[in-house]
């Protein structure tokens, strides 16, 4: 599923580095902030370690925008947000995302990616964990009849010609 | 220098595609022309497991996301509405929802109907055959008999409404309102060698199974048999011209990034509403110093987009989520002009179901609805599978102030000036989207909706680009004439969205193909005498 590997110098894919080993750290507490383990629901966190290696191959296109991120919640955290205690942490996440929701929005897609194709937390919501295509869905035709009352209603458009 | 052809089309998406086709049984030396390359299906994000990620990378619906070989940068830091297209064989429609209403009759009489804007030089009844004849080169799937239109003939069965049609259409009876299964440019069977949809919800990012009429599988498809000769990576830069103020063919970027020069009888440009003004602004000379067949000043102006308001809820009960086609029904209850409504025209509404895993994440702590740690899970199950929405397609009337320039320092790869984009949303707008919002949101809570969201506009939805190089009889008004030729240079014609004189409340796509298809038969009609 995945062509990433997380070492110890950081995230990388198969182009190379993604993240340094700062921002993955961070990246790694913030995804387990966001979307903690559940026993109710059988699921693990996103900061699991396979969910987490995978994270790397779905940063594409956020790189940069992830990286300033990062970097802005380690540089608030006064060097490492690692180095917080749990409940400072968690406020200065909150007062982070409260004043600029578009770069979190950022984290949120990154870490939703790779969560969210997680065989274990697609079986947990009842998701067959395949791709779409070939197989496809069922969809249930609806009921045609409702469309008697709009039929009766007659002509609604202005005839101009 | 390249062997001169009959006809040289610039862009193969929705409208180059059509007039390929249509003109192919001319036997004229026909060659297009296109920035990209053929769409893979194969790489389509629906083919794997990673589908919601791939979506936002080599499918994203931004140029300025993508920013692959084949894209132009726009610069669209001058407006709310950023733009959206797709840069390959088949234009667009690789990556469109295939939402496919035709514009209404009054539509093209905007000014005399309702007293704003101006009238189209053609109408309903012009266009009729040519939609007709493009429903069944695209395979249209609809319900004949909706009360909103003029009759018209429905060329495969409608797409299913689904569980969650069921409830808007309920809602809506309850309300009184007109609704009905959208036209939809996805073939519900079999239909000349296409497959039929299979619900992979992935209409907007490529369509795997062939479903999904983009122009790459459905006329091109025809047109390479009739001998058009189509060649991609091919990047036009400008249209040259002579002393008789005629075009005589266009400068290219090939694959290898060498400039070459194809010369050309008659120049066909369809590159959508912002890449036709594009080059023509950028074929400006001494004959042209304000940019080609621009001695209206019109060029790039009047540009308009459809301001869309989303507004979406979730249900108590289970609904098809992200499976099903993305386009399945539509209301134009408050399409016609009701002044009593404190604007003038109108809009159409689109239903729209769930999203995958993935997105419904992502939207759902944008929205605020899904919170981080605590909660999140129980948050995220009362959503997934079970939102449904509707987004409305508000008339964007055109105003000059609202336009196409040159950006003078941002370039493509080539070296070309990339567009610029300044636009600003108008009063009659706003008034629209406000209303839009308030009846969207009655319909969904009569539906039983809960913690509804809404986004107006929404700021990513620049996919409807029209009337930059709009058509009229006045060439001091407008850029092209009644059948798409330009007023200033009598062998270069116009036949994509560029040429819309006002936008209507409706997806624009089977209209600008209608008016391809309308334009090849006045160019066929007029072989004869077709530069006087
Ligand atoms: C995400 C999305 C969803 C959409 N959904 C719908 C929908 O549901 N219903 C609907 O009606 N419409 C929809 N649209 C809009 C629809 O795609 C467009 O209206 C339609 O494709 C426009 O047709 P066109 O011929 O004007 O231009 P396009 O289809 O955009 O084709 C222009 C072509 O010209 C090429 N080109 C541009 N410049 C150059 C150059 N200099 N040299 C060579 N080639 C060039 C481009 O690469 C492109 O292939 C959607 C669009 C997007 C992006």
């Amino acid at each position: 599923m995945t062509s990433s590997t997380e070492t110890a110098a950081g995230m990388e894919d198969v182009a190379g580095p993604v993240l340094s080993p700062a921002q993955s750290a961070c990246l790694r507490l913030l995804a387990g902030m966001m979307i903690p383990a559940s026993a109710d629901y059988g699921v693990p966190g996103a900061d699991d370690a396979v969910i987490f290696a995978d994270m790397a191959t779905t940063i594409g296109r956020d790189r940069e925008a992830l990286s300033r991120t990062l970097d802005s919640v380690e540089e608030a955290a006064g060097g490492r947000l690692a180095d917080l205690e749990r409940t400072d942490r968690a406020a200065l996440v909150d007062r982070l995302r409260a004043r600029d929701p578009g770069a979190f929005a950022v984290v949120e897609a990154v870490v939703s990616r790779a969560y969210y194709r997680d065989d274990r937390v697609l079986k947990s919501l009842g998701v067959e964990a395949r791709p779409p295509f070939p197989k496809g869905y069922a969809v249930g035709q609806g009921d045609w009849s409702l469309l008697d009352p709009v039929r009766a209603r007659g002509p609604i458009y202005r005839d101009a010609g | 220098m390249n062997d001169p052809v009959d006809v040289l089309i610039i862009g193969s998406g929705a409208s180059g595609a059509a007039v390929a086709w249509s003109l192919a049984d001319t036997r004229m030396r026909i060659l297009c022309l296109e920035q990209g390359d053929w769409p893979d299906s194969a790489r389509y994000p629906s083919t794997g497991r990673d589908f919601e990620t791939r979506q936002f990378e080599d499918y994203a619906i931004s140029p300025n996301r993508r920013g692959l070989a084949a894209d132009y940068p726009v610069n669209d830091d001058d407006t709310p509405i950023k733009i959206a297209n797709f840069n390959g064989v088949g234009g667009g429609t690789v990556l469109y929802a295939g939402h496919f209403p035709r514009l209404h009759p009054s539509d093209f009489r905007v000014r005399s109907l309702d007293g704003v804007a101006e009238d189209w030089p053609i109408d309903y009844r012009t266009l009729e055959p040519f939609y007709a004849l493009n429903d069944r080169m695209m395979g249209v799937a609809s319900l004949a008999g909706d009360p909103a239109y003029p009759p018209k003939d429905s060329v495969v069965p409608p797409l299913p409404i689904g569980r969650t049609g069921e409830l808007m259409g309920g809602a809506m009876n309850t309300l009184g309102w007109h609704w009905w299964p959208s036209d939809s440019a996805i073939t519900s069977r079999e239909y000349e060698g296409r497959a039929p949809c299979i619900n992979l919800g992935h209409c907007g990012h490529g369509c795997a199974q062939g479903a999904k009429a983009s122009t790459d599988i459905t006329y091109w498809q025809e047109a390479l048999r009739n001998r058009v000769e189509l060649r991609t990576r091919c990047r036009v830069s400008r249209i040259e011209t002579n002393d008789d103020r005629m075009a005589t063919g266009a400068w290219y970027f090939d694959a290898n990034g060498e400039e070459v020069f194809q010369p050309a009888e008659i120049v066909v440009m369809a590159c959508n509403g912002i890449g036709t003004p594009r080059i023509l602004l950028n074929s400006a000379s001494e004959r042209f110093p304000d940019g080609l067949a621009n001695s209206s000043g019109q060029v790039g102006r009047n540009l308009m987009f459809h301001p869309y308001a989303l507004a979406r809820g979730r249900f108590d009960e289970p609904l098809e989520g992200f499976r099903g086609s993305r386009v399945f029904m539509w209301s134009m209850e408050f399409y016609e002009t009701d002044p009593a409504r404190g604007f003038l025209r109108g809009y159409c509404y689109q239903f729209t179901r769930g999203y995958g895993p993935v997105v419904t994440a992502v939207n759902g702590m944008a929205d605020g609805v899904v919170p981080w740690g605590e909660g999140h899970h129980d948050a995220y199950r009362k959503l997934f599978d079970r939102q449904a929405g509707l987004v409305s397609i508000c008339e964007d009337l055109p105003e000059e102030i609202n336009r196409v320039t040159l950006d003078p320092r941002l370039k493509d790869g080539n070296g070309i000036p990339a567009p610029k984009i300044t636009y600003r949303l108008g009063e009659n707008t706003l008034k629209m989207l406000d209303h839009s919002l308030a009846r969207g949101i009655d319909v969904l809570k009569a539906a039983g909706a809960r913690d509804i969201v809404t986004r107006s506009p929404l700021p990513y939805a620049g996919w409807h680009l029209l009337g930059t190089a709009r058509m009229g009889t006045d060439p001091k008004r407008s850029v092209v004439n009644e059948w798409g030729r330009a007023h200033d240079v009598r062998n270069l014609f116009v036949v994509d969205g560029s040429v819309f004189v006002t936008s209507g409340g409706v997806n624009p796509t089977s209209t600008i193909q209608a008016i391809a298809l309308y334009v090849a038969d006045q160019i066929k009609a007029r072989l004869h005498d077709l530069f006087d």
